[in-house]
């Protein structure tokens, strides 16, 4: 199979296709990402993850190294992965090897400046750390330090604005919940005319590379996520009058989904996802989802494996691949969800 | 009822930018009485640090956010800091101006740069936290945002051309917005607050008598009373100093 090609910068207004999968039917089809109004009915329900991208590459001024957010714990310790130092430019695989931090170590990122509190036992990149602010003063001092996670196939470097979809809230994700990306008002406007309810939920998507094959093996790492009431409602409702639930992203997949496994159906709150999907999963709330291309290879892909046959989705990568699609952040989308 | 600031609001979270002080200031103070919780922005940390610890002071929420409403990369921040404390803003209130050079002078005699600037902060950064902070108002149905604007957005004064420029933009730009917006549940008011006593007007018109201008404390209560009550149509404009809306 040929690979698709990247999408190397921010896309412009509207440009993205929108391949459609249909698992029951076992069909393809090709649409601009403006029709996706239309390939919806009305009653179903769009769920949207609406996290807002931090700049969590932290260049690191007391060490020759990268600090990368990944997650952030309830008591407000982050778990980070050490890079090497070097810039968007090298794949975080060819970086070179960070230093080992100790518990204890002071790490510093301009006014940013933390302890680090724990060092995995695994893999000593995982770390914990401590920031010394807490309120207002550590969100200014993060913003201020850091930098949107970038990606080496990318022109320029990633700007927040870039990676920050259009409808993006509380500061929770790590690195950008792409699938939503797409989605002008244009369509948003469209979503409501057609009679598709709105959802959301506030999901913290980790990292998608940490540059070590060992690391990458345990991603994703456990996500803290947040279903709101209305949400719950809404999932309820949809499902009662027949309506579809669709994701948009695997993040609101793992989050509703997780939730579901937990108490049965969606429950409002804070969760924390540890479900890994793949082949064979049975999903109990989402009908289908809205996602970018993802290639074979990708834990992305074995979640897509859930909504559709893995042969189906081959000859749609195939056939998308053949079409030009583009891949990555801000590549095409791909709507899985039977007619 | 015995006060009606012992009332409880409706709003639950409000991001008022030009906070530290005049209008922005006495805004956060009376919405805090009433239990919203605020996000307090302006340029200087200090005078805004101390509208927040007084907040705080009587058993209000308050946070200060530093930032200049004129800095693209501010934005993200004040928004996505703004939503991670008090959750998801549902009142947004453009109330930062730059009034432009002092004293105030024809257009002819403003630089280019300055009515740039002008524009930056009073046009472009509204429009930037409207977008910022509009998208999660949009996904949830409601919300409110309300821009400041003046008198010299409609009427002609001379020496007053850049921030009238300004206003009028801002203004239309509202106008649009609430049509654009009005499916998604989401308001967009223009308030003319009227002639304050403020630092900004005794910038522009240093001679005025004080006792002909409006105090800040009154114009906020107005403009809660006018917000709590809820019915002033998406895409007007309201003069708050003669109590109705044009």
């Amino acid at each position: 199979m040929n690979a698709l090609a990247a999408a190397t910068r921010p896309r412009g207004f509207g440009s993205e296709r929108l391949l459609e999968v249909d698992p029951r039917r076992g069909v393809l089809a090709h649409h601009a990402f403006a029709a996706l109004p239309a390939l919806l009915t009305p009653g179903d329900l769009v769920v949207v993850n609406d996290a807002a991208t931090l700049p969590s590459a932290l260049r690191l001024t007391s060490h020759d190294a990268e600090l990368r957010l990944a997650a952030r714990e309830p008591s407000g310790v982050f778990i980070a992965v050490a890079l090497g130092a070097g810039t968007f430019r090298l794949p975080t695989e060819e970086r070179g090897q960070p230093p080992t931090f100790a518990v204890g170590e002071r790490v510093a990122s301009g006014a940013l400046v933390g302890t680090i509190t724990g060092v995995d036992s695994e893999d000593p990149r995982l770390v914990r750390v401590r920031f010394e602010l807490d309120g207002a003063a550590l969100w200014a001092a993060l913003y201020a330090a850091g930098r949107a996670i970038s990606y080496s196939y990318l022109e320029h470097a990633a700007e927040l604005w870039d990676v920050n979809h259009r409808f993006a809230s509380r500061p929770w994700a790590f690195e950008t919940p792409s699938a939503a990306l797409p989605i002008t008002f244009e369509v948003l406007g469209g979503l409501r005319q057609r009679g598709v309810e709105l959802g959301w939920l506030t999901h913290a998507a980790g990292l998608s590379s940490t540059g070590s094959a060992s690391l990458d093996r345990r991603l994703p790492l456990p996500e803290c996520y947040e279903i709101p009431d209305e949400t719950v409602a809404r999932v309820r409702a949809a499902r009662a009058r027949g309506g579809r639930v669709v994701a948009v992203g695997t993040t609101v997949v793992r989050a509703l989904e997780s939730s579901a496994l937990e108490h049965g159906a969606p429950r409002a709150g804070i969760g924390e996802a540890r479900l890994v999907i793949g082949p064979g999963f049975r999903p109990r709330v989402v009908d289908g989802l809205l996602t970018g291309m993802h290639e074979p290879s990708t834990s992305h892909f074995a979640l897509l494996s859930a909504f559709a046959p893995r042969p189906l989705l081959e000859t749609a990568l195939a056939e998308a691949s053949s079409r030009g699609y583009l891949q990555h952040e801000f590549g095409d989308a791909c709507l899985i969800l039977p007619r | 009822m015995s006060n009606a600031n012992q009332e409880r609001s409706s709003i639950e979270t409000a991001l008022i930018t030009g906070a530290s002080r005049g209008l922005g200031a006495a805004l956060g103070r009376a919405l805090a009485a009433r239990g919203t919780r605020v996000v307090l922005v302006a340029r200087g940390a200090t005078e805004l640090e101390a509208v927040a610890a007084s907040i705080r002071e009587r058993g209000g929420e308050a946070h200060a956010l530093v930032a200049d409403v004129g800095d693209k990369h501010a934005v993200h921040a004040l928004a996505a800091t703004a939503s991670e404390l008090v959750g998801p803003v549902e009142l947004l209130v453009n109330n930062a101006s730059e009034l432009g050079p002092t004293p105030l002078r024809l257009l002819f005699d403003t630089d280019c740069e300055a009515l740039e600037r002008v524009l930056e902060v009073n046009v472009v950064g509204p429009f930037r936290l409207a977008k910022a902070l509009g998208g999660s108002m949009v996904l949830r149905g409601r919300g409110t945002i309300v821009n400041l604007s003046s008198d010299a957005a409609v009427e002609p004064y001379a020496r007053w051309g850049a921030y009238a420029a300004s206003k009028a933009a801002l203004d239309q730009l509202g106008r649009v917005l609430a049509v654009e917006l009005a499916e998604h549940g989401v308001r967009v008011l223009s308030v003319d607050p009227g002639e304050m006593d403020t630092a900004m007007h005794r910038a522009a018109l240093p001679t005025a008598d004080p006792a002909t201008l409006l105090a800040p404390e009154t114009v906020a209560g107005r403009l809660v009373e006018l917000l709590e009550r809820g019915d002033a149509p998406s895409g007007s404009r309201i003069a708050l100093s003669a109590g109705g809306s044009s």
